[in-house]
């Protein structure tokens, strides 16, 4: 019970990571500024970083090489959240998403640098400067475009809001083993995560003069972490897997 | 208005903008260079200690995303540990008008600190305490005392 809580935590993690990077990869070349791009293209690789030191420790446990996990598997076997799999050319979404995403991420990986897994524990010490950068970032843009903008990149971000803001829900879909993870001392769990979220989002948001949406159901967009995902994810992993799958043998 | 097809690339993301082939159909007019942002420049420290050195400048709206930019531009490769922004236009320089005040610099060797005969009282130093440690018997130096 304990290993399949773990692993389905870390493979959890290690999805969203992947598949987020992925679609924060998309903008290279695109975003609005040359600073932009390689500042929004690093924290992108920074994502996919995280992904591999997470499949790295699952083939610790038993699963396969992380090229193969992150390869190779079918869309129903991945375990990302909804949130990470939409697909946008709006920066102000971009820019929301990676707020709401990364805080949920700084808060996930502050809780596992108490870990009772070590590894995990270990990897949430050491990236902590990298997430710290990549929530100052996104906050940084919050505030700048929000309180510190014009009414029309208020406007924009505070649509951005509403549209990213109950999707991002999803990010804290419960699992089948939050009573292990919790009495295990492995992780705080999900509810825990979510309040922590949703208080700092709302600092956030004040200080930016956004407002905060109305979320109707919580439980509107979860699937992901059974593998039930939106159809944004299919098209995504046959584009990121079309060249490593003409060869897997391939070396590189 | 024109019926041509979107703009086609071999980049699947720029398929998916739809942008016209052509330019001038584009619906936006383009902003102003510069418009909402001045510029920065960027001082890298490598270590602790070590002179802040002006490694470029980046384009921002305010100091704080600045500072965001001058760390994914100028210190996502090299072993950093601070960086400095400073507004372009809060930097004073003297003017290439003035570069005369340096003319005669290279003349002033009196100046540079190769004028001091500092080698020969080092090396008598060393030389006198290698014939003291000699007389009493005591090794020259760690290393022979050891292996």
């Amino acid at each position: 019970m304990r290993d399949e809580a773990i692993r389905n935590l870390a493979m959890r993690m290690a999805d969203d990571a992947l598949i987020y990077g992925h679609r924060n990869a998309e903008w290279t070349g695109l975003a609005p500024t040359l600073e932009e791009d390689i500042a929004f293209s690093s924290t992108a690789q920074d994502k996919f970083g995280h992904a591999q030191s997470l499949y790295a420790f699952l083939q610790s446990l038993g699963g396969p090489d992380p090229d193969t996990a992150a390869f190779m598997r079918d869309e129903k076997e991945f375990l990302c959240c909804h949130f990470v799999e939409f697909e946008t050319i709006d920066y102000a979404v971009a820019l929301m998403r990676h707020f709401l995403f990364d805080t949920a991420e700084r808060l996930r990986y502050g809780f596992l640098e108490r870990s009772s897994v070590e590894p995990l524990a270990q990897l949430a010490r050491k990236i902590r400067g990298e997430i710290k950068y990549h929530t100052l970032h996104a906050r940084t843009w919050v505030q700048v475009l929000g309180a510190q903008g014009n009414e029309e990149s208020r406007l924009r971000m505070q649509s951005a809001a509403n549209h990213c803001y109950p999707m991002a829900f999803s990010i804290f879909e419960p699992s089948a083993h939050e009573d292990v993870l919790r009495a295990e001392g492995i992780f705080a769990g999900e509810v825990e995560l979510q309040e922590a979220w949703r208080e700092e989002v709302a600092k956030v948001f004040a200080e930016a003069s956004l407002s905060v949406p109305e979320v109707a159901d919580v439980t509107a967009h979860y699937g992901g972490r059974r593998g039930y995902h939106t159809d944004a994810l299919a098209p995504l992993i046959a584009e990121m897997t079309e060249v490593y799958r003409i060869d897997p043998t391939a070396t590189w | 208005m024109s019926d041509s097809q979107p703009l086609q690339s071999l980049d699947p993301r720029v398929n998916r903008l739809g942008l016209p082939s052509d330019p001038a159909e584009q619906a936006f007019t383009p902003t102003a260079p510069l418009e909402h942002l001045e510029t920065y420049e960027v001082f890298h420290q490598a270590k602790t200690g070590a002179r802040h050195v002006h490694v470029g400048s980046v384009h921002a709206p305010s100091h704080a995303v600045a500072v965001l930019f001058a760390k994914e531009q100028f210190g996502r490769r090299s072993q950093t540990v601070n960086m400095w922004v400073v507004k372009t236009e809060d930097i004073v320089a003297i003017s290439p008008d003035d570069a005369d005040f340096f003319t005669t610099t290279p003349e002033k060797d009196f100046r540079e600190a190769s004028g001091y005969k500092v080698m020969q009282k080092i090396n008598a130093f060393k030389k006198a305490r290698k014939e003291a440690a000699e007389q009493s018997g005591a090794p020259t130096t760690p290393t022979e005392a050891g292996v």
